[in-house]
């Protein structure tokens, strides 16, 4: 067995202040598989990388290493469950490390609020650490395999790129998440296009609706097309991007026909050992949830 | 027999030398190498449903096109997946590329309102999706903290943050008269 592992936790801004849901269900499941958590205190936005870095790579990177330096103050690495956010850390360390100029320029910024920052910390994923268990490490923890469920894996795009910088085999078609899934029980689907983006980056979602629904209609109507239960997902952006597309696609169209639940892969794994889904916030989604829950023969 | 197309001319006048020093400097370093393959063009998700063509973004950049490529409000429409930048066979970080065009033209005071917007919640709270009175109410009932731990709940830290913000500049670039809000 292997020693309780500590990480601080980086909310980020979505998941605490729009899909608290997720954060619960990550504060719920992550213990009980000996990963413990501490709350990182006072921490910011991460900030955004399609929108910050795209105004200002010297705000971005600033920020984003006073995130990583609070961290670093408490011995411990940061965990994040955002895409986004974990691609502002992943990107913010290389930089620093790469360029010594960048490292002493944002070690000046952060003596200035009385910080020192080594760039000694690692920024990890949620499902980084659940993949350090794998399928096998998981297994044993489920109570209730979900043996009926079929899902539509969706990774999001800073999970696994730029590739070089990120820890997973160098491959055009990862499946470690699919494994994760499916030490669930459940089946994920095969489906056309699976790693096309959500649509929500780059600051698409905040300035352009019409594109971010168009981009996310395609990945969904290529889920309706091979039908799948859920949306599984490991991004509080992407899965505020497929829960609020499909409520504006419906709106548009004046008819019901996106109803994909989406779930943050801590839920789908919550659901499999046991837990109340109430507890897992999945009774507070935009995308009625209820239809899967009754096949997972649980009253919500 | 049709007339040819009518050549599209480029001024010298138009041409900036330092736009792609400066983007080769921010690290895109092989942006010289481009091929003008397309590659990026097609397996971009937003180029494929919008006007947004990267291999012309390309050319343009290694030009030197700066006032053409800043002020073309498409440069707004890649989504930062990356892909263009995992299937480039000369390797060149495209997605850096233009997220350097992007500060370029912010600092040249283009931006879109929504971007001036979410950066000055930034500004007031330190975060771009601030927390609301809904979403307070549903962490109360999920047992979470109604406040999260981050910069919400430290005044000191949120003051931190307003501090690094001033002192790159950022609030001065926001809060400034740009040419699109």
């Amino acid at each position: 067995m292997t020693e309780t592992q500590t990480y601080s936790f980086f909310l980020g801004c979505v998941m605490p202040n729009r899909f608290p849901s997720l954060e619960k269900s990550i504060r719920v499941v992550l213990p009980k598989l000996g990963i413990h958590l501490e709350d990182l205190e006072g921490a910011s936005c991460c900030p955004a990388p399609g929108v910050f870095r795209s105004f200002d790579e010297n705000t971005w990177l600033a920020l984003a290493s006073r995130n990583l330096a609070l961290a670093e103050a408490t011995g411990n690495n940061l965990v994040t469950g955002c895409n986004g956010c974990y691609g502002t850390f992943k990107e913010a360390l290389h930089d620093v490390r790469e360029d010594p100029g960048r490292l002493r320029n944002v070690r000046k910024i952060l003596k200035g609020i009385g910080i020192n920052y080594q760039a000694k910390i690692e920024a990890k994923h949620v499902i980084e650490l659940l993949n350090e268990l794998g399928s096998e490490g998981l297994k044993p923890h489920v109570s209730r395999p979900l043996d009926n469920i079929r899902v539509g894996v969706h990774y999001g795009c800073h999970l696994l790129k730029p590739s070089k910088q990120r820890p997973w085999p160098k491959t055009q078609k990862p499946t470690f998440l699919d494994e994760l899934v499916e030490a669930t029980g459940a089946t994920s689907a095969k489906y056309k296009n699976k790693n096309l983006c959500c649509g929500a980056g780059g600051g698409i979602r905040g300035s352009n609706v019409p594109l971010a629904d168009d981009i996310a209609k395609e990945k969904l109507g290529n889920l309706l097309a091979v039908g799948v239960d859920a949306i599984i997902n490991v991004c509080s952006f992407c899965h505020l991007q497929y829960e609020q597309a499909q409520i504006e696609l419906n709106k548009e169209l004046g008819e019901e026909r996106y109803n994909i639940p989406v779930l943050y892969y801590t839920q789908l794994l919550g659901l499999a050992m046991g837990i109340d889904p109430v507890e897992l916030g999945l009774n507070m989604h935009l995308v009625d949830t209820s239809h899967l829950l009754e096949k997972v023969e649980v009253q919500s | 027999m049709s007339e040819p197309e009518s050549p599209e001319l480029i001024d010298s006048r138009d041409i900036d030398p330092e736009f792609i020093n400066q983007i080769i400097e921010a690290g895109a370093d092989r942006i010289r190498s481009c091929i003008q393959c397309g590659t990026c063009t097609a397996v971009c998700p937003s180029g494929r449903r919008t006007a947004f063509r990267t291999r012309q973004l390309i050319r343009k950049a290694i030009l030197g096109l700066k006032d053409e490529v800043v002020s073309n409000s498409d440069l707004w429409l890649c989504t930062t997946c990356y892909t263009c930048l995992e299937r480039c066979p000369r390797e060149i970080k495209i997605t850096d590329a233009i997220l350097t065009m992007r500060n370029i033209a912010v600092r040249e005071g283009y931006m879109l309102p929504p971007h001036k917007n979410i950066s000055k919640k930034l500004i007031k709270t330190g975060h771009a999706v601030p927390l609301d009175k809904a979403n307070q109410v549903k962490r109360k009932k999920l047992g979470l903290e109604e406040i999260p731990p981050t910069v919400h709940a430290h005044e000191a830290a949120l003051k931190d943050v307003v501090n690094i913000i001033e002192s790159t500049g950022f609030r001065d670039l926001i809060e400034s008269k740009g040419k699109e809000g």
